[in-house]
Parts: structure tokens; C-alpha cells; sequence
């Protein structure tokens, strides 16, 4: 149903669902000062799938929170649906970079943890679809210490769908799965990206995995970030990641960054 | 030998007893050598331990204490974990009452015993409000500190579920610190235990601290006093094993080491 909207009404499709003006950010910490975030423009439109890559410690984290509303920019402002951005908000759901599934909760309570508004039989239904969907059968009594590193992943990736927010905030959620499952993750995550139109904005070290998922991919600059280029993928999906064009977009990033293609 | 190895388990029963075996051996044959009429032989203790279960009061004794000491650390547990819960979770206040509680908390609960009398006069509620304060302050340590180390991850993510700050309290901060406030109830319920034996030594005529000095002072039992010393030991043990179960619930078990 919401294909059919974004189809009938292309205006609406390219709507600006984020808008990210100016924004600068400066650390100050014992007097000293560190300028993160250097005068980021940047629009996201509604449904669109956006990766941020950059080289490490440039400030991807740091500006994901601050458009999330978990960090107050030093300058500039982020629009949501033409809104500022105040705070954190339950439609826009992070995976974040350092792991935050809560550890005294079993999966089950993980998955359910923003669903307390729902009536106890929805909540379960939909805690027992998205256990399900990442493959945790079986460990919905177990705690996240009693998971690997790509279940956690996986769970908190669970969590955050299990909301069904219009935008998800993803910060490498992949990094620590192995590249079977990241694979299969990477898929599952186009799957419901296609099927319910979230707007997504993904940050990854991965070139491969931003060529492969993103309708544009944000080049960073190495700290202060500031854009450096802002490569269209224009592949439909599902994408032949050995077509010519693939790995011609693929080089052509990895040329921006620096990095010679060959090891 | 391979230090990462698991001792067999007769060797997890055996060195332990061996070692109290020859602690025994030193003290019976210390006493034996210096010939001493005043300090007991392990044996005149066992018969001193005996004697005193054979004695209707050291149940009483035993109670008396217990009780205090559940009274005391209850009403700093009840006290002290909101209390320390708010000051964690607002940095203003504890900056207020820091300093305050940074110099009355190294204050040994046994130089509070003159205080004590002169608030409460000689009996329960002073023993009571000793164990209180021993108790109180590491309890409320415990939890400033528990709240103030909560990964901001996990703030971060329950605000963004949309928790309202009193739900981000009961939901994440709470059990995010929970491991942490129960090594202070720990520490804490440990204290309560020395401190009830001081407390009632001075302040009240029965519990095992009172039996230890009355053993001593009518005369001069040192048979009984050493009994009396031993079960204090065995009881204060079985209180920290008794708290320590709390550390292998699994909504807690993650924030001690080795979780799985
Ligand atoms: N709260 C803070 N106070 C001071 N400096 C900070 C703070 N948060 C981040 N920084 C600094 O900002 C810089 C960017 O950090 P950020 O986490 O955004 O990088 P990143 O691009 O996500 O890196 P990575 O790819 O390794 O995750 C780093 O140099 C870091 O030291
Ligand atoms: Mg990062």
C-alpha cells in the first residue's frame, strides 16, 4: 500500500523527510576544543536509503546523533518533516555503534521494550515475528550474555523494527556479524526497506556494503567531517554486485576516499 | 602444571581442610606449650560451643541480633538506595550533598556510640541506629555510583523508545546499576554484621556481641567468649552467602564478571 502511494504521488516521494542545515559540532573537553562536524548540508528524502562512510573517528557517530536528537549540534539545525529536531523520538529508532541491547533483559524483553503501548497478545505477536525474522528461535528466554556478538546485533536490530518507525538510524549494525550473516542481514534489511519505505540512514566503514544498499552514499572528509561528495547508486535492485557499473561506482569511492583498489 | 586447569575436586575440599587442620594443630599446641590457664584449647571451645547450644539463650542471642541487624540495614537499605538513586540521577544535588557524606562516611560507626546513647540512652534503638549508619553510607555510595556509571548508551536508547524520565529510571537506569548497588548492600550488610557484635557490647544486655563481654565479665569464660566468636564467624558468613545468591539472578548475573 505504501508503494502504491509513493507511486501515485512522486511529489510526496521526493519530499525532503530530513534536512540537515548547517550543521557544526565542536567538542570541548579539559579547554580543548575539537571541531567534529564541519557545516553539514544534507537532505534525505522520505523512503530514500542513505550511507554515511568515512574514515574512522571522523564524526559519522557524532552526526548520526545529532540528527537523531541525542546530541545538540553546536550550530546548525535538523529538520524532520519540516520539524526541529529536539530529541530523541520512538518514530526514529537508532542502532547504535557500541551495542545497546540491555542486558538484563532476555530477548523477549529486548524486543519488547518500546512496544508498551501495545495490548499484551499484539505485543507478543510482534516480538514473536521479529524473533523470527533475525533467527533467534530458540533463545527468546536467553540473555544477551548468553548470545554471540552478531545475535546481539541482530536482536537490536530486532528491537528497533519491532517499533515500525518511519526512519531508522543505523550506526555500522552489521560490523560485528560475519559476511554470511551480514550477507543475509544486508538482505533482510532491503527487504523490509522496500516493503514498508523507511527512510534509512546507515552508516558504515564498509564501501562494498554502501554500494551495495544505498540510493546515495555521503563521502565524509576525515575529521572535522564535512561532505566530501555525495555518489548517486542509480542500480535497481536486486544489484549484480559483478556488473560494471557496480564496481565502476565501487572504485569510484574508493578513489574519493584514497584507497587504491588493489591490495 | 597448567594454572588455567580446574583443581580436581578432591583437591577443592582437601587443602582447605588441611590448612584449618593445621591452624588447629597451631593453637592447640600453643596452648599446650605456654601452658596457658586463661586462653582456651580448641577442645574446651568445641565443649564451650556445645555448652551453649545446651543453653537456651544463645538461641535468644542469636535472634536479638539478627533482628538488628535486619532492622538496621532494612531501614538503610529502605533509606538509602532512593536516596542514593535520586542524588545519582540528579548530579546537582549530589554536589550539594557530597562533601557532607564524604566526611561523616569514614567516621567509624563505633565512635558514633557516645552520640548514639545521648540520642537514644542506653538500649535497642541505639544499637539499631549504629547498624544503621554503617550500613546507610555504602548503601548510598553504591547507588550514586551505580546510576552515574550507566553506559549513556543505554539512556540514550531508552529515550529514544520514548521513556519519560521517571520510566527511564525504573526501566533502564534501575537495573543498569542494579549489579552495582548489590556488591553496596553486600559490602554494606557485612558491615551491619561487625558492627551490631560492637554495638552490643555497649548498648544492650543480650545478642552475641553482649554474650561475648558477659562471658568474659562473669568469669571470665574465655572458653565461651572464643564459642562465642566462632558462631559471630559462621553466622556472617552465611548472611554474605545468603546476599550473594542475589548475584546469580539472571536479570543481574551480567554485570559480574564471567556472566554466562
Ligand atoms: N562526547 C565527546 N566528547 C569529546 N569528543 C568526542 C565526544 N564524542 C566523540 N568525540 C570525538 O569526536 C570524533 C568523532 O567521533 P565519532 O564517534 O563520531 O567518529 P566515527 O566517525 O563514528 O568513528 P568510527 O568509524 O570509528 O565509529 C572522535 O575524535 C572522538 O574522539
Ligand atoms: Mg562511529
Amino acid at each position: 500500500m505504501a508503494l502504491r502511494e509513493v507511486a501515485l504521488s512522486p511529489q510526496r516521494a521526493l519530499a525532503a523527510k530530513l534536512c540537515v542545515n548547517h550543521l557544526s559540532m565542536v567538542f570541548t573537553r579539559d579547554g580543548k576544543s575539537t571541531p567534529v562536524l564541519q557545516d553539514i548540508t544534507l537532505e534525505v528524502s522520505e523512503g530514500e536509503f542513505v550511507c554515511l562512510v568515512g574514515p574512522s573517528g571522523c564524526g559519522k557517530s557524532t552526526l548520526l546523533n545529532a540528527i537523531g536528537g541525542l546530541l545538540a549540534p553546536t550550530a546548525g539545525t535538523v529538520f524532520i518533516d519540516n520539524e526541529a529536531v529536539r530529541g530523541p523520538d520512538p518514530r526514529r529508532i537508532f542502532v547504535f555503534q557500541e551495542r545497546g541491547v540491555f542486558p538484563w533483559l532476555t530477548v523477549e524483553g529486548n524486543i519488547a521494550f518500546g512496544l508498551f503501548k501495545l495490548s499484551r497478545s499484539e505485543r507478543e505477536e510482534r516480538v514473536a515475528h521479529y524473533v523470527k525474522m533475525v533467527g533467534l528461535q530458540g533463545f527468546e528466554e536467553a540473555y544477551p550474555s548468553e548470545l554471540s556478538g552478531g545475535m546481539k546485533q541482530r536482536l537490536e536490530v530486532a528491537r528497533a523494527l519491532a517499533v515500525n518507525p518511519d526512519m531508522l538510524y543505523l550506526d555500522e549494525p552489521f560490523g560485528a556479524l560475519d559476511s554470511i550473516t551480514r550477507h543475509i542481514m544486508r538482505g533482510e534489511l532491503l527487504r523490509i526497506w522496500e516493503t514498508e519505505r523507511k527512510t534509512i540512514v546507515f552508516v558504515t566503514h564498509d564501501i562494498d556494503e554502501a554500494v551495495q544498499l544505498a540510493d546515495r552514499v555521503v563521502i565524509l572528509s576525515a575529521r572535522p567531517a564535512a561532505i566530501q561528495r555525495i555518489v548517486n547508486i542509480d542500480i535497481s535492485h536486486p544489484r549484480d554486485i559483478s556488473s560494471p557499473r557496480y564496481l565502476e561506482l565501487r572504485d569510484g569511492i574508493l578513489q574519493q576516499i584514497g584507497l587504491a583498489h588493489k591490495i | 602444571m597448567n594454572s588455567l586447569a580446574e583443581p580436581k575436586s578432591w583437591e577443592k575440599v582437601f587443602w582447605p581442610v588441611a590448612a584449618a587442620t593445621l591452624l588447629l594443630a597451631v593453637w592447640h599446641y600453643s596452648v599446650r606449650w605456654t601452658a596457658t590457664s586463661i586462653f582456651p584449647s580448641p577442645l574446651q571451645v568445641e565443649k564451650g560451643i556445645v555448652e551453649l547450644f545446651h543453653k537456651h539463650v544463645l538461641w535468644q542471642d542469636i535472634v536479638s541480633s539478627l533482628r538488628r541487624v535486619v532492622i538496621g540495614f532494612g531501614a538503610a537499605t529502605v533509606v538509602g538506595v532512593p536516596l542514593g538513586l535520586s542524588l545519582g540521577w540528579y548530579p546537582a544535588a549530589n554536589q550539594v550533598v557530597n562533601p557532607v557524606m564524604q566526611i561523616l562516611r569514614p567516621i567509624s560507626p563505633i565512635a558514633w556510640i557516645p552520640v548514639a546513647i545521648i540520642f537514644f540512652g542506653v538500649g535497642e534503638y541505639a544499637a539499631i541506629f549504629l547498624i544503621f549508619l554503617g550500613a546507610f553510607f555504602p548503601i548510598v555510595v553504591a547507588c550514586v555510583n551505580g546510576v552515574s556509571n550507566v553506559p549513556s548508551v543505554y539512556r540514550r536508547a531508552g529515550r529514544n523508545f520514548g521513556l519519560a524520565p521517571s520510566q527511564l529510571l525504573a526501566k533502564v537506569v534501575f537495573p543498569a546499576a542494579l549489579p552495582q548497588i548489590i556488591v553496596g548492600l553486600r559490602l554494606a550488610l557485612g558491615i551491619a554484621w561487625l558492627v551490631v557484635v560492637a554495638a552490643e557490647m555497649v548498648a544492650v544486655d543480650s545478642g552475641l556481641g553482649y554474650l561475648v563481654i558477659d562471658s568474659r565479665n562473669s568469669g571470665k569464660r574465655y572458653d565461651l567468649v572464643v564459642a562465642a566468636m566462632l558462631i559471630i564467624g559462621v553466622i556472617g558468613l552465611a548472611l554474605d552467602l545468603g546476599i550473594r545468591r542475589l548475584e546469580t539472578i539472571k536479570s543481574i548475573r551480567w554485570g559480574f564478571g564471567n556472566g554466562s
